[in-house]
């Protein structure tokens, strides 16, 4: 029984320890970026660059899950539909789904897969061939040149692709749902306005932008603090990926809870 | 002047540096040998900042590297051109950007005109062609990228050069290119330079000084001369092996 105690204390102590060092890590890393944010001169420039990067790159893959979840949304609307609901319940039912949850959490998983890797595998490349400690002797801040763009361009570019995405998810759910009810685009547009409030768009972007920073932030974390060469950068772009997912699947609870109640 | 008193430092368990002593004089080449892993690059990195040490005092121009304020370590840093082992070059950027990088002084780096001349010039001091500006590091060999990181950390005229493993990888005529590119910037440009290397026949074509790190000491330092009159047996083994009669296979 003793010896039970003993051996679950150690690996407990060294997680706390791991999670504490990480938290430490963490708010030092967001302070040089904060300190970062004065090199105007420097971060906008890469910051424009990145967001065209990460936002018009990113529209394809956005439009395409986005489509394809309003028209399930739709089907399944569909198959659950009986007698007695009024066709125009199918509008506000594919809206609101879209755009209080499956719009802003889609996007948030599909761009912490594509933008999250991309800056984790960047970052960590740049750290083990030196680069970064290269900025470093140059008298530069990595912060300003590295960590600033990127986190600003996903700030400005994932909500917006949440919108692109709530609209799309709108027009296909739209599409959809009169592949299979008698829904008429005047029911449709009744119940959408019907159980609208503006609030929820204001949600979906609040989402959005929540998401956007944990993204990023967590993304370039695990890139910044790479180690021991090609191995290190699969460890920290599938630690990114998996942290910056189960931090927006949090996020979404904890958001909905706060704000919906 | 560089002066290193006492330095120690571990990563985990294991100890790299074990009180380390070494000064390095203005207007000297310094040659830092040593076997594979035995903490040359972690000192270089002492000396701008990188790495900080358990204990012990790092100093350069008189003052300590590990107390510097930030933007004191900025302006510190900007009179050191470091090498890096492989080039470091930012991939996403071409040679001319690269080498622009390197020059420290903000005024001077905004100004394009004296930009496009002092990279030229840069380029030049280390023989690589003009058109070598336009390119990408990943078109160029590892000796161009050697040279083109050793321009890049001339590019802000610093007063020392610490160069890392500058030969490593490199066929001996290449070897011999960087070896005497190292011997005329320190003389051309009157630079301090520190290099680290396990090459033993390049050191001794291009230091002043030599010194021999092992199990995280300097065991000797001194002239060529007084390094190949040496009889510290870690130095007698490190040059044998360089010096010493060769055996043919068959």
């Amino acid at each position: 029984m003793t010896a039970t105690t003993f051996d679950l204390r150690r690996p407990a102590g060294r997680f706390v320890l791991g999670a504490l060092a990480h938290i430490g890590r963490l708010s030092l890393l967001v302070a040089e970026m904060i300190r970062g944010l004065s090199e105007v001169r420097i971060w906008f420039p890469l910051a424009m660059t990145e967001a065209w990067k990460v936002g018009v790159g990113s529209i394809p893959i956005i439009l395409l899950v986005a489509g394809f979840a309003g028209a399930v949304t739709a089907l399944q609307t569909g198959y659950q539909f009986s007698g007695n609901i009024p066709y125009y319940v199918a509008g506000s039912l594919i809206v609101e789904s879209v755009v209080l949850e499956l719009g802003p959490v889609l996007t948030g998983l599909i761009l912490a897969g594509r933008i999250g890797a991309r800056y984790a595998a960047e970052l960590g490349t740049m750290r083990v061939t030196e680069q970064i400690d290269a900025l470093e002797t140059l008298g530069r801040s990595p912060a300003s040149h590295l960590i600033v763009p990127r986190v600003l361009a996903g700030l400005v570019m994932i909500p917006a692709l949440t919108v692109i995405a709530n609209v799309t998810g709108i027009i296909s759910g739209w599409v959809a749902v009169q592949a299979v009810l008698p829904v008429t685009d005047y029911d449709f547009t009744y119940g959408a306005r019907f159980f609208w409030r503006p609030f929820d768009a204001y949600y979906s972007v609040i989402k959005g932008f929540s998401f956007a920073v944990c993204i990023t932030v967590t993304s370039c974390y695990f890139g910044f603090s790479t180690e021991q060469g090609a191995e290190g950068v699969g460890k920290s772009t599938t630690g990114a990926v998996v942290a910056s997912c189960v931090m927006i699947l949090l996020l979404d609870t904890l958001l909905a809870k706060l704000l919906l109640h | 002047m560089i002066e290193i008193h006492g330095v120690k430092k571990r990563f985990g368990q294991q100890v790299v540096l074990d009180g380390v002593d070494f000064v390095v004089q203005d207007g000297e080449t310094v040659a830092l040998l040593g076997p594979s892993g035995t903490g040359k690059s972690v000192l270089l990195k002492h000396i701008v900042g990188l790495i900080r040490q358990d204990s012990g005092v790092v100093k350069v121009d008189g003052k300590e590297v590990a107390r510097l304020k930030r933007e004191e370590l900025r302006a510190l840093r900007s009179t050191i051109g470091y090498v890096f082992q492989n080039g470091a070059l930012f991939d996403s950027m071409t040679v001319f950007e690269n080498i622009r990088l390197g020059i420290t002084d903000e005024a001077k780096y905004r100004d394009m005109e004296y930009c496009r001349e002092r990279v030229a010039k840069c380029i030049a001091l280390v023989n690589l062609a003009p058109e070598t500006a336009d390119k990408y590091p990943a078109q160029l060999s590892g000796g161009m990228r050697k040279r083109v990181g050793i321009s890049r950390a001339i590019a802000g005229s610093p007063k020392y050069l610490l160069y890392d493993e500058p030969t490593s990888g490199l066929d001996p005529v290449n070897s011999d290119i960087i070896d005497d590119l190292v011997k005329s910037l320190a003389t051309e440009l009157g630079v301090t330079s520190i290099m680290v290397t396990h090459d033993v026949r390049g050191a001794f074509r291009v230091a002043d000084r030599l010194a021999l790190l092992t199990s995280g000491r300097i065991v000797q330092q001194g002239t060529p001369k007084e390094f190949m009159a040496s009889t510290v047996p870690e130095v007698r083994e490190f040059l044998e092996r360089d010096f010493g009669n060769i055996t043919f296979a068959a």
